[in-house]
């Protein structure tokens, strides 16, 4: 096998199994550190051993009898921690068990996922966690996607991943009790990977638009893991609302379209079709969620390709529940905007200045509502001083442009 | 805490600035004043300067209590120092959010240090 081929292989068994491979070495374990580390090792012993002898019949028993081997090598080495090598030893034995034909070694990522937004994981830590985990991305790769300095990510990855071993935090699915809280933490870890959903004035936060497949990854395996939860598909149908709309938010040239100006035939169909089939099956539970709301305020602009128009009233009364459910500075903004379209300006931009100006100092979106409806109601000059905040607030060279360009043609 | 936002630009970047073409001179000037004022009115503002081209640095270099003195810029290197920002935020994750928002262009880099704490 040319070593190309061989590359090619680890490297899709990595993509497949890496998040099934550690979340069974880390929940028995619960160093996660050291468990990268040993599955770090197995891929190259993989590069080292496939081209030489064949890639094996199961990829992912060869590549996890690899990696506790290192685990116990590494336990003895340390001569630390001795408790754990009887764990380690158990875990061993099982893997051996699971080399048989047709055997899987069991799906421990849901575990994972809740000790990645374990409460007792700093919140800013749980989205990138999750991303090194389940997903094996690398933390440079984290880091500029979440704006932070390279090495106080990795630091703050390490730091997390001790607080996972010294506290003992148990690799567990919550109890029925719990899990709506649990799981809430978790739904936010993985939309916060995805960035904003609400890209009407925004467009897509550019520094997540990386992650956003990312993210949708982790949401399907989230489906897979825990099928009877609404939200879960609630937040997925969110997501793949907002990807069908990936390629309409740019015209060719490249600038920046507005969702209201987005062209219907570039969304993507099946997209926007898997969505509504998630969407459906979540209400069926009668058990309302944020993000099945925030789906919901989503479907309703999907709705426009199939009828030509978008049902501002219905928007805005569903960002109305969004607000008493999950009053996100996101939420209050989407409402002002509902309304100004489902009402008039004048009640669109009252909501607007009901948000305390704390928190808008530094929000893009505000902003560039605040010029629009502002515009709208012919107070040109105090227009023209919130385009000129929202232009100084973007990071979006597309939208900046975009916002110039209101500024030359007022609505 | 301060940070310094520095910004490099490359030699296109700063003939930018006098492009004949109105519109491109435009595009490079009508960049900067919105970023400065949404840097006052988010209250974070504690200084910064744009930069002449490096054509009109003069650098010394000191030998002993001997001082050399040379035209140009120190270091010889694509992009050279445009311009700064200084900024008052808690944190460098704060700061790094300010200088993702510097005007794009092609080119140009942004180093974000921390400022060493006033002496005294």
């Amino acid at each position: 096998m040319s070593d190309d081929a061989t590359h090619r292989a680890v490297e899709q068994a990595a993509r497949a199994s890496y998040g099934r491979l550690l979340a069974f070495l880390a929940a028995r374990t619960r160093d996660v550190a050291a468990a990268e580390d040993a599955l770090a090792d197995a891929f190259h012993a993989a590069l080292e051993h496939w081209p030489r002898d064949g890639v094996p019949a199961q990829p992912e028993a060869w590549l996890l009898t690899a990696a506790r081997r290192r685990l116990i090598d590494a336990a003895r080495r340390a001569q630390v921690r001795r408790d754990a090598l009887p764990t380690l030893l158990a875990a061993a034995d099982e893997a051996e068990e699971q080399t048989m034909p047709d055997a899987t070694f069991p799906d421990e990522r849901l575990k994972l996922l809740f000790v990645c937004a374990h409460p007792a994981i700093a919140r800013e830590v749980h989205t990138p966690l999750m991303l090194q985990t389940v997903l094996g991305l690398d933390a440079a790769r984290i880091a500029s996607a979440f704006l932070v300095k390279p090495a106080t990510m990795g630091q703050r990855l390490s730091r997390a991943k001790a607080k996972i071993r010294d506290a003992n935090i148990a690799f567990e699915v919550p109890l029925s009790g719990e899990l709506p809280a649990r799981l809430g933490a978790v739904l936010e870890a993985i939309y916060a990977a995805y960035g904003s959903g609400w890209d009407d004035v925004a467009g897509a936060d550019p520094r997540r638009r990386g992650l956003a497949t990312e993210a949708v990854a982790l949401g399907r395996t989230l489906l897979q893991l825990l099928p009877a939860e609404p939200e879960v598909r609630g937040l997925l149908a969110l997501m793949l609302y907002c990807e069908s709309r990936r390629d309409a938010r740019r015209d060719e040239g490249g600038a920046y379209v507005p969702l209201s100006r987005q062209d219907a035939a570039r969304w993507s169909r099946p997209m926007i079709g898997e969505a509504d089939r998630l969407l459906q099956d979540a209400q069926r539970a009668k058990r309302l969620g944020r993000f099945q709301l925030e789906a919901a305020i989503q479907s309703v602009h999907a709705r426009r390709a199939a009828t030509g128009v978008t049902d501002w009233e219905a928007l805005a009364l569903l960002y109305e529940g969004l607000v008493r459910l999950a009053p996100t500075i996101g939420a209050l903004v989407g409402r002002a905007a509902a309304v100004a379209e489902a009402r008039d300006a004048a009640q669109g931009w009252a909501l607007l200045q009901a948000i305390p100006a704390d928190a808008v100092r530094d929000y893009q979106p505000y902003w560039a509502l605040a010029a629009h409806l502002l515009a709208r109601l012919q107070r040109h000059a105090e227009a023209d001083t919130a385009r000129e905040r929202a232009i100084g607030l973007c990071e979006d060279t597309a939208m900046r442009v975009f916002l110039r360009q209101q500024a030359r043609n007022p609505p | 805490m301060n940070y310094t936002i520095l910004i490099y630009e490359t030699a296109a970047n700063f003939a930018a600035r006098n492009d004949p073409d109105p519109d491109r001179r435009e595009a490079y000037w009508s960049a900067w004043p919105p970023y400065a004022q949404a840097l006052r009115e988010a209250g974070v503002f504690a200084g910064g300067a744009g930069l002449e081209p490096p054509d009109t640095a003069t650098t010394l270099r000191f030998h002993g209590d001997q001082h050399h003195v040379q035209d140009g810029p120190f270091a010889d290197t694509k992009e050279q120092l445009g311009g700064f920002f200084i900024v008052d935020v808690p944190d460098l994750d704060a700061a790094l959010v300010w200088a993702a928002r510097v005007p794009h262009s092609p080119g140009r880099i942004c180093e974000v240090r921390p400022n060493l704490k006033p002496m005294g």
